[in-house]
């Protein structure tokens, strides 16, 4: 449908993503970050080439889908050339994918970061970890980041697209390295794998050990308590290893992509996301608008003849019957056509007023109109992608 | 199970993020209110949605009456673990509750569940305490409102003894009781959220015991010609039809003709997410249709108009 989709500052996804090695996707839940996402790493591997790989933790396999493969796991996996050359393209470069599996990650790190086989085994085998490790301290957001940093080290991929996991905030992801630094180094966490002994007789006359112990029951402080005694041989690893994250993600090759709707729930979050970002001092490189209604529906000389349609309709309807269809009938197709054109602007301007309120300057600001279909396939992608590509 | 969602004591509305979750909830609470029943909406993520979809002021953790028969709260899990402390354990709970609740917090980001008892534990406190005729949460999205549903069963499987053990046990009899509890899931008719919703309906019926009382389909669109209507349309946009028309009425009408384009368009794509809706989740369950709000998208006003659209759609 005809819509313009004009980056209206400077730059272009185009040179973001021939700038940068790693561009995460964010914004709120159902705003198509995760097809964005995909749609951006495809147009890369098509027209700039060179190895490039998108990684998601979306749980409802929205990636492979799009992708229209099937079966993208934890490892990364290449989109087959069989699957461009259906979609009628050839694609200067490849196309690799991987679907984040929280669990298999999280064994993986268990396992690198244990002190001996012994150690990680009991980890792993310990009830309360495979209980914790689907939502520990937002596991998800920190395994993303995690893996993120170990692909970007193996400097196989020459541009990483990240989607983020669908947080109950955005922010969440941002912080998720810093919040797991800060656990393994709190107090409380030293105080609860002291041997339960020394710990009563340490503590015993503060009201927290007394309640805790009353609520929750000193069985399952002690359970609680090993779980961590264990865990607590990888502190130095983990520490480490968010700090590095962070470090990466503050870097000059990384870069943000901010995916919303012109709705007011994502839009405030889109808002407070970036606020935040900027704070922090990550680059915020792109700010995607998604299912914007076409410029043409905000005209006002276009209401003025959608209302004249429907103020003549009478007699609009007598001149057009002939060979065509009922009067009664022709009357109340124009007046429905009418009411839904005038229908539809009051949406597309209150979009363009939250659009000029969207009050941030990054780089790129697109938007991608209403696509007639859903988008299933790389040619569907590359469709989308072409909206945000120059 | 009941055959009106709102004769339940307590609701609990998810839904993917975007979809209109927070009006729905607060229109359900409000078309309850309006029937005569003494209601309280509580809103978990304390982000000030329930504020804005009713137009009050901030809500806190003691509840406020903010329209004829509604209350409104939202959770605190420090506020909920002081009240608990002293209805349950009688431990004095003097001064600042500050050093306990960052500690407790603790805690709760390490053990699965804990804090989700705390705000699950304080909605059925409610429920049967008899406080309400009904509890309408809106609670955490898709992704993580099963966790909140399961957690009272995972902290009944970890821990054996103890105050903990008693509450969890009457908690899971109000939660699975499905004339006392039902989750209510919003979706909108668009891809993603009509596979997360499928998806979540397998979840809450294998992995809870709480019952889906309906699925409420957001933003409906019309749908713009009736019957033979379509090819009436059709031809009023071939190319001389078009020039007679935008003669007639000297202008283009061209835009018209694709606005109404895209809008059958939208309809249709929606139309079929619906019907595969329809037929992958148990047909026992009711789905309700809002339509889409052109003039409002949020505010009291859209709130109203959703409760009139859910009034309609039960019945009333």
């Amino acid at each position: 449908m005809p819509t313009t989709a004009a980056p209206v500052r400077s730059g272009s996804l185009d040179q973001l993503l021939a700038a940068k090695e790693i561009v995460v996707s964010c914004g709120s839940g159902g705003v198509g970050k995760t097809t964005l996402a995909a749609a951006a790493a495809t147009m890369a591997a098509v027209r700039q080439g060179g190895k490039v790989l998108v990684v998601t933790v979306d749980p409802a396999k929205r990636l492979a889908n799009a992708l229209g493969v099937e079966g993208i796991g934890n490892e990364e996996t290449r989109v087959p050339t069989a699957a461009f050359s259906d979609a009628g393209i050839t694609p200067r470069g490849e196309l690799w994918a991987a679907m984040l599996d929280t669990k298999q990650s999280w064994d993986a790190l268990v396992r690198r970061h244990a002190p001996n086989d012994r150690t990680a085994s009991e980890i792993l085998a310990n009830p309360l970890y495979q209980n914790v490790s689907g939502r520990f301290v937002q596991s998800h957001d920190y395994i993303a980041m995690e893996r993120l940093y170990e692909i970007h080290n193996k400097g196989i991929y020459d541009l990483i697209v990240v989607d983020t996991p669908p947080s109950r905030n955005a922010i969440d992801f941002l912080e998720a390295p810093e919040r797991m630094a800060d656990f393994f180094s709190s107090r409380l966490l030293r105080w609860l794998i002291v041997p339960y002994r020394s710990r009563v007789v340490n503590f015993a006359s503060r009201p927290f050990y007394q309640v805790a112990d009353r609520i929750l029951g000193t069985q399952f402080l002690q359970d609680i308590a090993e779980f961590f005694m264990l865990f607590q041989t990888m502190y130095d690893g983990f520490v480490k290893r968010a700090n590095a994250v962070e470090r990466l993600l503050h870097e000059r090759r990384t870069t943000f992509m901010v995916v919303s709707t012109l709705e007011a729930a994502p839009l405030r979050e889109a808002e407070q996301f970036i606020e935040v970002m900027s704070a922090k001092g990550f680059h915020l490189g792109a700010v995607v608008l998604n299912k914007v209604l076409p410029d043409y529906m905000r005209s006002d000389r276009s209401a003025e003849v959608a209302g004249r349609l429907r103020a003549r309709s009478d007699e609009l309807s007598e001149a057009l019957a002939p060979g065509l269809a009922a009067p009664a009938q022709i009357h109340r197709v124009l007046d429905e056509l009418a009411e839904s054109f005038l229908n539809f602007q009051v949406v597309a301007c209150r979009e363009a007023e939250q659009q000029a309120e969207l009050a941030v300057t990054p780089e790129v600001v697109a938007s991608v109109p209403y696509f007639d279909t859903d988008i299933y396939d790389l040619a569907g992608l590359v469709r989308l992608g072409e909206r945000i590509w120059s | 199970m009941p055959a009106d969602i709102l004769e339940r004591k307590l609701l609990f509305v998810t839904g993917k993020g975007g979809v209109g979750k927070t009006t729905v909830a607060s229109s359900l609470a409000l078309l309850a209110a309006n029937r005569g029943k003494r209601t309280l909406l509580c809103e978990i993520d304390a982000k000030g949605a329930i504020a804005d979809a009713l137009e009050t002021g901030r809500t806190r953790f003691q509840p406020t009456e903010v329209h004829p028969r509604l209350w409104a709260m939202s959770m605190d899990t420090e506020a909920s673990l002081r009240e608990y402390l002293r209805l349950n354990l009688r431990v004095p709970v003097v001064g600042r509750i500050g050093p306990i609740a960052r500690a407790f917090e603790f805690v709760a980001t390490a053990a699965p569940g804990v804090r989700e008892i705390l705000v699950v534990g304080k909605l059925c406190y409610e429920v049967r305490e008899r406080n309400w005729d009904l509890v309408v949460v809106d609670a955490p999205p898709t992704g993580h409102v099963i966790g909140e549903l399961a957690a009272p069963q995972a902290i009944n499987d970890l821990v054996s003894i103890g105050p903990v053990r008693q509450q969890t046990g009457w908690m899971l009899d109000i939660l699975s009781d499905p004339f006392l509890t039902g989750l209510c899931i919003v979706a909108t008719p668009e891809e993603m959220p009509v596979n997360e919703t499928i998806e979540l309906a397998a979840r809450v019926r294998s992995e809870t015991s709480v019952s889906l009382a309906a699925i409420v389909v957001n933003r409906v669109l019309p749908e713009l010609f009736g019957r033979g209507e379509e090819a009436v349309f059709d031809a009023l946009a071939e190319p001389d039809r078009a020039a007679a028309l935008a003669k007639a009425v000297d202008g283009d009408v061209q835009p018209v003709l694709d606005g109404a384009g895209l809008a059958v368009t939208l309809r249709r794509t929606g139309a079929t997410h619906l019907e595969r809706l329809r037929a992958q989740v148990d047909s026992a369950v009711p789905l309700l249709y809002v339509p889409y709000l052109f003039a409002r998208s949020h505010g009291l006003r859209a709130t109203r108009q959703v409760a009139e659209a859910l009034s309609a759609e039960l019945g009333y």
